[in-house]
């Protein structure tokens, strides 16, 4: 069975290249991989384009918003675009409102979908959300049954940079309470699938199949996270 | 004393005043922000249970973690440290939209900076910054059973904020229930927008004033009530 595990984070990104898509996890400060994040700053590709629920925090952990204070990031695509309350004037809105990086806004629901459906094989999907709203101008519309839906499309990835509690050789996943949001998701929609592990890395058989959040399949790389790393 | 000058609810009063109507066995799903405020109420009532829905998959969640109790791993869509409580379920983020699309979220009380009388409202997007702030509102708006609005009714400048067409851009279209301001509950039914309770000292004249949509005064108009009748 293929051992996943790389020895750094740094290693784990390296083939990471200029104007590629990457997915970054993470809801309330909660299941980001940090990690992975600040070792892409360090690699310092560039004209990416980001998917993630919102675009960086105000605090001065790493997040998106480190990639997109730097200047790596040309567009992001998320479900928050403007802070939710005025003061909060991240590097990303400052940027978006000078017209320094582009940005779709997706409501949550439907940006979650759609990286289910590139998980799925799903071709696209006709949604109730956002009907009647300035963000479903231009979209396809349909009746089925009585109600207004409108089409949308799956959303794909080159990279996922996953944070999860424990995993086995084989990439097999675990994650722990609300760490899990977008994790599973985006791990299974992504092309490569790279794997920061807070607890341990186990050997295969050691995770209970009936308990495996993630089946190993679509994990590519895995990197455990040093007692010095950056946890939540 | 001018009328714009009375006393008006406090935000907890308005938001008791919503979940006095959560009903036992509702699932319940509370914006970020005030709206929260509707968990306190139902300490008064112990014998509803009401399930919380918090849109990063968490379902059955309790009140915020005590300081030192924090799980890290554990948080409402606020972002706070709620505790765990027996039964609670995760799951990951599509399958929580999956349950709000389904239609399975009882009620979903949310903040707005405007709401209409044909019950639109709007709640993403100011005009003066690009880009909005949506979340999961859109999905929630759309699909909940019951949408509920606990807003203020006037902007700081006095300016309504019930209105006959938001001047924003909309969240979803005719989907409120039920508004609490800090000037009374309203209600959005088939014939209009009609005024149900009216905070303590507000006349109907006096509410009408501050509000730009038209009012239906109901027949049973009552000062506002915080506890079940």
């Amino acid at each position: 069975m293929k051992n996943k595990v790389f020895p750094d984070f740094d290693s784990a990104v390296a083939d990471m290249k200029d104007g590629m898509t990457f997915m970054s996890p993470g809801f309330g400060n909660v299941g980001l991989a940090r990690n992975l994040l600040a070792a892409v700053h360090r690699l310092g590709v560039k004209d990416l384009t980001g998917i993630s629920n919102n675009a960086g925090s105000m605090d001065d952990r790493v997040d998106v918003g480190t990639l997109i204070e730097a200047r790596q990031v040309k567009k992001m695509i998320c479900a928050f675009t403007a802070p939710t309350h005025p003061s909060q004037i991240t590097p990303f809105v400052q940027m978006y409102n000078d017209d320094e990086l582009d940005a779709e806004l997706v409501p949550q629901g439907t940006l979650a979908e759609r990286m289910r459906a590139a998980a799925a094989g799903i071709g696209a999907f006709y949604t109730p959300a956002s009907v009647g709203t300035e963000l479903a101008e231009g979209k396809e519309h349909r009746e089925i049954n009585g109600r207004t839906y409108v089409l949308e499309y799956p959303l794909p990835a080159d990279f996922a940079l996953i944070r999860a509690y424990r995993a086995d050789t084989f990439g097999n996943l675990q994650f722990r309470l609300t760490q899990r949001n977008f994790n599973p998701i985006m791990a299974m929609a992504a092309d490569i699938t790279v794997v920061e592990v807070e607890d341990s890395i186990v050997e295969p058989g050691e995770i209970d199949p009936d308990c495996v959040h993630v089946p190993g399949i679509y994990v590519d790389r895995l990197v455990k996270i040093p007692e010095d790393g950056l946890w939540d | 004393m001018t009328t714009a000058d009375k006393p008006r609810l406090s935000r907890q009063t308005m938001c008791d005043r919503l979940a006095m109507e959560f009903q036992d066995g509702w699932i319940v799903n509370l914006g970020v922000g005030m709206p929260t405020l509707c968990s306190n109420y139902l300490e008064s009532e112990p014998d509803k249970e009401i399930i919380f829905h918090s849109e990063n998959g968490v379902i059955g969640f309790g009140p915020l973690a005590p300081a030192g109790e924090e799980d890290r791993h554990l948080v409402n869509a606020g972002g706070q440290n709620v505790v765990a409580l027996p039964g609670m379920a995760i799951v990951h983020h599509a399958d929580s939209f999956g349950i709000i699309r389904k239609g399975m979220v009882d009620v979903t009380v949310m903040g707005a900076y405007e709401v209409s009388e044909n019950g639109d409202f709007a709640n993403w997007r100011i005009p003066v910054r690009k880009g909005g702030g949506i979340g999961g509102a859109m999905d929630l708006a759309g699909c909940a059973k019951r949408v509920f609005i606990a807003m203020e009714h006037n902007q700081r400048n006095g300016a309504p904020r019930v209105l006959k067409q938001c001047s924003l851009p909309i969240t979803a279209p005719g989907v409120v229930k039920l508004l609490a301001t800090d000037l009374g509950l309203f209600e959005i039914t088939e014939d209009g927008f009609v005024l149900r309770e009216h905070a303590p000292g507000w006349s109907p004249e006096d509410i009408q004033e501050q509000t730009e949509a038209e009012l239906i005064i109901a027949d049973d108009l009552r000062e506002i009530r915080v506890r079940p009748a």
